[in-house]
């Protein structure tokens, strides 16, 4: 593979869903709102019930607006990765995505590069997010912007790996609703993004336990601790072993003697 | 003595969905210069075969070159020399015409000012220089079918493979998109081959290979197999093999 050649492609593949993103203004929208409601709405209900004590990374007592936003930038990028799975299924559909797959560069590598796009695309959707909840009024430390990226590229790759795993196992678009069911909801709820953990001991050891082996809170917390300049080791760790699991899972559900491709017309 | 080594050789392929046998020991040869057709009528394997061709699908036996290279050891490398029109369009509508045939030749790894040169060369070539900025969507189905064999042809491949190209087309734009076509590969020395199943679309000096059921009935000259089967015409020695080496 010809590193000239192989640019061209990834940059080709990324310009495409960019492009696409910004062709659909309404998910742009929506990607935005979707959180937006949870930091104005319902942070504001939940601020004087929920008491939070002072935990890493915070060293001050926080409100719920400020505990809650890593938990929101992982729901955007969440939302992001299963509609990036979810335009696959779509391309899958549609043909277009036989385009991609019959370029003469190696699959893992226009798998890669289709992630690569999606993670450009939420970072679009995180920062314009941060940059509301900033002018909204929640305290984000300006150099945590900067700090956060790595943590951002990281999260994004890893739930974008997941989206891509389960687009190869999607056979029909009228499936996709059982992954908001059984992969977005459960994934988003039992994770650290709207409460700590200890707050979930305290109603059920249980739920303390699943959201502590969940990756979604592992990302979230990679995020939360990125924003006050900080490194969640573990977190790190189980972010970059489970993109790793992800992708390869991807990858191999996308060989060609899978077959998941499953028109038969001629 | 030899003759020039075919663009695509296919050799004992076989495939299989679940237990049920789609394709049964293909063998055959697609040269440069001629226009092969692979008349079978729908559910024969036509697409299946396609699939396997351009790597979607990996064959359970035998094996398939391009220019000599084994698709499926050399690994995607070998589909650079091909150029694919699926049955399905795989046309993204919301892009114009530009933005499609950049995005791909971007897949191909070609450089701007070189896809920029072979985006206007194919073109105008089939008729679309006035549609560049067009919005894909608003094309009709012929435009949409040349647009589709333009991108095909951008990186200049040596092999065209046609899966039912036409299939939505009305007579006219059929007829012209068979002349363009006929055209195109004596005048580029390319390999081409055609999946269809619609008979008329077939000349009597195109190569012909009779699909039916994943096993290959008859190959040869067109015009040829008619006289063999001893029937008045190609649609007569059509139901002929079908019935006769079924």
């Amino acid at each position: 593979m010809n590193a000239a050649m192989a640019w061209r492609a990834f940059r080709g593949v990324a310009l495409r869903e960019v492009l696409r993103f910004f062709r659909q203004r309404g998910r742009f929208l929506a990607a935005l709102v979707r959180p937006l409601v949870w930091l104005v709405i319902f942070a504001a209900g939940f601020r004087a019930a929920l008491g939070l004590s002072i935990e890493e990374p915070y060293e001050t007592y926080t409100t719920y607006e400020v505990y809650i936003v890593p938990g929101l930038i992982g729901m955007v990028q969440l939302f992001n990765g299963m509609q990036s799975s979810l335009s696959m299924v779509y391309d899958r559909e549609m043909g277009s995505m036989r385009l991609l797959l019959t370029a003469p560069l190696p699959r893992w590598f226009l798998l890669l590069a289709k992630l690569f796009a999606g993670v450009a695309v939420s970072l679009l959707q995180v920062y314009a997010f941060l940059l509301i909840s900033r002018v909204y009024g929640v305290h984000i430390p300006l150099d945590g912007f900067v700090g956060v990226l790595p943590a951002l590229i990281l999260c994004g790759l890893m739930l974008g790996a997941l989206g891509l795993l389960l687009s190869s196992l999607i056979t029909q678009i009228e499936n996709f609703a059982g992954v908001m069911n059984f992969v977005i909801f459960p994934m988003f709820f039992l994770s650290t993004a709207l409460y700590p953990l200890w707050k979930m001991a305290e109603s059920s050891p249980l739920l303390e336990r699943i959201c502590a082996i969940n990756p979604f809170s592992h990302a979230v917390e990679l995020l939360r601790f990125a924003l006050y300049g900080k490194l969640n080791v573990m977190s790190l760790g189980v972010c970059l072993a489970c993109t790793m699991v992800f992708f390869i899972a991807a990858v191999w559900s996308y060989n060609p003697r899978r077959r998941f491709h499953s028109s038969r017309t001629g | 003595m030899t003759g020039p080594s075919p663009a695509l050789a296919v050799h004992r392929l076989s495939f299989r969905y679940g237990k049920t046998p789609t394709l049964d020991s293909l063998s055959f040869d697609v040269c440069s210069g001629v226009v092969t057709i692979l008349l079978g009528l729908n559910g024969s394997g036509k697409t299946t075969l396609f699939s396997l061709l351009t790597r979607l699908f990996a064959p359970d036996s035998g094996r398939i070159e391009i220019l000599g290279m084994d698709l499926h050891q050399t690994g995607s490398s070998a589909l650079r020399h091909v150029g694919i029109v699926f049955q399905q369009t795989t046309l993204d509508l919301d892009l114009s015409v530009a933005q499609n045939l950049l995005y791909f030749a971007a897949l191909q790894g070609m450089g701007r000012k070189e896809a920029v040169l072979r985006m206007t060369e194919e073109l105008e070539a089939l008729d679309l220089a006035d549609r560049l900025d067009h919005k894909v969507r608003t094309l009709n189905g012929g435009h949409r079918r040349r647009l589709e064999i333009a991108r095909a042809l951008m990186h200049q491949p040596s092999l065209l493979l046609l899966d039912e190209p036409t299939v939505g087309l009305d007579i006219d734009a059929r007829k012209s998109l068979v002349a363009q076509l006929h055209d195109l590969v004596r005048r580029n020395d390319i390999a081409l081959l055609w999946a269809t199943h619609l008979i008329d679309e077939v000349r009597e000096d195109d190569t012909l290979l009779i699909l039916d059921k994943g096993r290959l009935l008859a190959a040869g000259a067109a015009g040829e197999l008619v006289k063999q089967s001893g029937k008045a015409d190609l649609v007569e020695a059509f139901a002929y093999y079908r019935t006769a080496k079924a």
